[in-house]
């Protein structure tokens, strides 16, 4: 395991931390087991970060490594960033499982396979040629080859169920069996089943506890079992908690934005892969006056938000890059009217369909300029889990205040994954409220008052909103180009180079907080020669090798950026301070670019796209070589130079033309 | 009931109008633009509750015109946004103004979903049957070998008709209009403003610039020509047509078929659009389909079904009959833990 500390039982070692991964088919319920299992650790105090990975179908076909659904899971006594590398512990719940995620598995590391699963048909099906079990494959691992089928089984006879469903308890097996090595308390779990399977037959329930129950005895009485790990509760600031899902956590922070404005959500969306989430938590928080409205397409669902925030509400829409492709169009139409609307894009791997079910943070770029016209709008990030909840709030407060569409940015890895959430006090939270207009603010052509949908609040250049219903403000407003003030349409010229102008000087005077630089050597320009900066969901894997990187000695800067646009307004300065600024990217270097446009730096990329977040020690690696590169005296590295750093990824594609301008 | 302003005063089609239209001189749109001007101030509702959606399109550039709350849109999404609006305001009368081209091509999808819903919105479907803005191409409502810009040699497709497409997608209301006949329209537009739920209205119209009417001449005097339409749709009535209403809609006693013959044969249909079910609008619809001067006009089905509005409006009541949720409670959820403070 990562570390051990003192160890005052034998029996009972103490562990910092420990990442373990259950993996079986897509019907063996992986995810319900990885989930409680994290719930159960979190609720103990530790830190936990997840990363579920199943494929896109609903149901591949059983057996094959195609079909392979697993979760990862990091449980520690100190404060974590990532779901882990390498897996300390795996279960394999089949050979195609084992297939998948043995390459995974740390050398030395716990490996529990359910040995029921093990016949000639299931290791044909996962292309085994010999049996793993015992021709000696598996030798580098501390391998328990237990039965938790037959386990399974035996533990609900004379409970009623069948067989096939007496078998289906075997992940509640292997989860009590874990959750004993880990000294985890199970009563959470057994009050989840209960929620659970109160509608089902009374005997599906009494299965599944008599199996849970069933593992953790199995661990406590086998001697195969010598010893069981303990993992402390993290040093989490006092507080309340709460195990939290990034998709739920944008629903949270959206419902929060909502109650602080004293407006109605209102949710169109239409479902995709992996937002949907967002749309099934919303939907069921109807009496927080939550409407969320399911709509024929994703034209439709935008269009609908549009409607909504015409007619007063605070309007969302929730998609991924497919859909927000379809929305285009939508999106600039809403620019046009100035109309609060939150737009959230849960990332995956693209284009066209893609890795419906990977993630990816290729959209960046898309959100920035994806749309005809100077079409400016404000795009931020969310960089983790619990996160979610603080940028969806903050992608509502400036919609509302600068009446505009905001793209706020998620992916699969933060959408998925969970960790503690430090519940916000709703008393302390801000106030959202805005002024809708109720008397005319001009003159019209008659001479009689008259409402002038864009004539701008100086300072933001925010323009009032007059919601139907509100008499004498009768007005229209239009795709068309409009006349400063007014709103009338408007062909002159200079008046669309000035409206033009207007818009993007509204997105770009929103005041975004100053990019903060984490580096305990120094400020910038006084401690690390290399910065790592990154955005999104990135945070984690960077955040987890820079520390990496510290325990060597070593000095590394690492800043992440939550605002996309507008720029903080020190990025500039601060890149400038440093010889050499890396970034790490889920994509082909689309920040990279846009720092090298934006700061007139030359940046390096390090970048990926393989459906998977980083590696904390795949990263540190690069830094590390990068740091002693800087340390031994070389100018600031050229791309060329960190093409010949290692690792296993694909390094030093500095990208978009920067070959040329050197 | 008639709308007046805060101080009591007798709103009239002047307080509804807001600028100068800008169609072509003898546009069937001004016409429209006038009887509805003319209309909303006697339906009852204050001026501030009317909002107009419009795609793109001649037709909508219809709310321009209209003092009320309005949006110019996007090409063919104005259902969806009106949707938007109207779902979460039922205090609100939602109109969307949308043409052939917008509503059946572009906007298909989100046409028929409205209409499936039963969203309660005003959909006047301006049918000139030519893509009018973009010059003269052939739309889908255009008649199949039409010579057109994009169609030199004469248009491929089938044609749609938009009120059998209405009611397949099993409309509540669907009217048939003209823009030349004002007191019908006026008719027509105010049946379908007292319809709770969805009411599409196609207003049959003249491009005078690029769809000029021509009228197709026969001698032939055994069946009705276009001369004698059209037929006009009178619930309860017997549905009879021409100079002399020598002719009628008969219903062919031996397939059930409805078709068109003398008024002295058997079998002349008595006119009903509250038949629940829409067979018999649909078989209406259908009748005489190439003939846009004689096919009939009036309300082809009026029913009562639930408007999503009010169920929608209805389920969000009862969540909250019980008082509004605690967001406290929301996000603290029953799983959550507390770490002390360290002493």
């Amino acid at each position: 395991m990562t570390t051990e500390l003192e160890q005052p039982d034998p029996r009972v070692r103490r562990l910092k931390g420990v990442v373990i991964r259950f993996a079986g088919d897509s019907g063996d319920g992986m995810q319900l087991t990885g989930d409680r299992f994290g719930a159960q650790a979190a609720e103990a105090g530790n830190d936990v970060a997840t990363l579920p990975d199943f494929p896109a179908e609903i149901r591949a076909p059983a057996g094959t490594v195609g079909g392979v659904s697993s979760y990862q899971l990091h449980v520690a006594d100190h404060d974590i960033t990532t779901p882990g590398d390498q897996p300390d512990v795996l279960v394999a719940m089949n050979p195609a499982a084992l297939k998948a995620t043995l390459k995974d598995l740390r050398p030395g590391g716990v490996l529990i396979v359910d040995s029921g699963a093990f016949n000639v048909r299931a290791l044909e099906k996962a292309g085994y040629d010999s049996d793993p079990l015992t021709d000696g494959s598996l030798s580098n691992y501390i391998l328990h080859a237990v039965d938790l089928t037959g386990l399974a089984v035996g533990a609900t006879e004379g409970l009623g169920l069948k067989r096939k469903d007496a078998a289906r308890t075997k992940n509640m097996f292997a989860l009590g069996l874990v959750s004993w090595m880990f000294n985890q308390p199970i009563e959470s779990t057994v009050a989840y089943l209960e929620k659970r399977f109160a509608k089902k037959p009374p005997e599906i329930l009494a299965g599944n506890l008599a199996s849970l129950r069933a593992g953790v005895d199995y661990g406590d009485t086998t001697e195969a079992f010598a010893v069981s790990y303990e993992v402390k509760p993290a040093p989490l600031p006092p507080g309340t908690y709460r195990h939290m899902r990034g998709n739920r956590a944008i629903a949270f922070g959206l419902v929060a934005a909502a109650h602080q404005a004293g407006m109605p959500l209102f949710l169109g969306a239409y479902p995709i892969t992996p937002a949907t989430d967002v749309l099934h938590e919303l939907s069921k928080l109807i009496s927080h006056d939550v409407r969320s409205y399911q709509a024929e397409d994703e034209i439709a669902a935008i269009g609908a938000a549009i409607g909504g925030a015409f007619a007063g509400m605070l309007a969302v829409t929730v998609t991924s890059g497919p859909g927000m492709a379809l929305k285009s169009e939508a999106i600039g139409l809403a620019i046009s009217l100035e109309l609060p609307l939150v737009i959230v894009n849960v990332q995956r791997g693209g284009p066209s369909t893609g890795l419906p079910t990977k993630t990816e943070q290729s959209d960046l770029l898309q959100s920035l300029y994806g749309r005809h016209g100077e079409a400016p709008l404000p795009v931020l990030a969310a960089q983790s889990p619990a996160d979610c909840f603080n940028a969806a709030f903050e992608a509502a407060q400036i919609a509302l205040e600068r009446r505009t569409p905001v793209i706020l940015l998620s992916d699969s890895y933060i959408a998925n994954g969970s960790e503690p959430w430090k519940v916000p006090d709703v008393s302390e939270l801000p106030d959202l409220g805005i002024e809708f207009a109720t008397e005319p603010n001009g003159v019209g052509k008659d001479g009689k008052p008259a409402f002038h949908p864009y004539k701008r609040d100086p300072r933001t250049l925010a323009r009032p909103l007059a919601i139907p219903g509100t008499p004498g403000l009768e007005h229209r407003i239009g795709g068309l180009e409009k006349a400063d003030g007014s709103g009338e349409i408007s062909h002159d010229a200079d008046n669309h180079d000035l409206m033009v102008r207007t818009r993007q000087n509204k997105v770009d005077g929103i005041e975004v907080p100053p990019l903060e630089v984490d580096d305990p050597s120094g400020p910038p320009g006084f401690g690390s020669k290399l910065l790592v900066i990154g955005w999104g969901s990135t945070y984690g894997p960077i955040g987890a090798a820079c520390r990496l990187v510290r325990q060597q000695g070593l000095a590394i800067a690492q800043a992440h950026l939550r605002y996309l646009n507008p720029l903080p307004a020190n990025l500039a300065s601060i890149l400038a301070a440093y010889d050499t600024v890396l970034v790490p990217e889920m994509n082909l270097g689309q920040l990279g670019g846009l720092l090298r446009m934006h700061c007139q730096i030359e940046p390096v990329g390090y970048t990926q796209t393989r459906g998977l977040p980083f590696r904390a020690v795949e990263l540190a690696a690069v830094f590390t070589r990068l740091v002693n590169d800087l340390e031994d005296g070389a100018a600031a590295l050229s791309t060329e130079d960190i093409k010949a750093i290692g690792g296993t990824g694909k390094v030093g594609r500095s990208e978009l033309g920067s070959e040329k301008n050197k | 009931m008639t709308s007046a302003d805060a101080g009591g005063k007798q709103l009239t089609a002047k307080d509804f109008s807001a600028g100068e239209a800008r169609w072509c001189p003898g546009c069937g749109d001004h016409a429209i633009l006038n009887n509805m001007r003319n209309l909303m101030p006697t339906l009852g509702i204050p001026r501030e509750n009317f909002v107009v959606i419009s795609g793109i399109g001649c037709s909508s550039r219809l709310p321009y015109y209209l003092d009320t709350y309005g949006m110019h849109s996007i090409h063919g999404r104005a259902p969806s946004i009106a949707t938007g609006v109207s779902i979460n305001r039922p205090d609100l009368s939602v109109w969307v103004v949308t043409g052939d081209g917008d509503a059946l091509s572009i906007g298909g999808n989100h046409l028929i979903h409205a209409l499936r819903r039963n969203v309660n919105l005003k959909i006047l479907l301006f049918n000139n049957q030519i893509y009018g803005l973009t010059k003269g191409q052939f739309s889908p409502a255009t008649k199949p070998g039409t010579i057109t810009p994009s169609s030199p040699f004469g248009s491929l497709d089938h044609s749609f008709n938009p009120l059998a497409l209405a009611l397949g997608a099993e409309a509540s209301f669907v009217a048939r209009t003209v823009d030349t006949d004002r007191k019908h329209m006026m008719e027509i537009l105010a049946a379908a403003a007292a319809h709770n739920g969805s009411a599409l209205v196609e207003i049959r119209q003249n491009c005078p610039t690029f769809n000029h009417g021509e009228r197709a001449v026969t001698a032939d005097t055994s069946v009705p020509t276009p001369a004698d339409g059209p037929i006009r749709l009178e619930a309860g009535s017997p549905i009879l047509f021409g100079a002399d209403s020598q002719w009628a809609v008969l219903r062919d006693a031996e397939t059930g078929d409805l078709k068109l013959g003398r008024s002295t044969e058997k079998g002349v249909v008595v006119h009903n659009p509250r038949s629940t079910s829409p067979t018999y609008a649909y078989a209406l619809a259908r009748i005489a389909d190439t003939e846009p001067e004689l096919a009939p006009i009036g309300v082809y089905r009026a029913v009562e079904r639930p408007s999503f509005d009010n169920q929608y409006q209805d389920r969000l009541a009862d969540a909250r009959a019980g008082g509004r949720g605690d967001l406290q409670d929301l996000l603290t959820g029953n799983d959550s833990w507390t770490v002390p403070a360290r002493s």
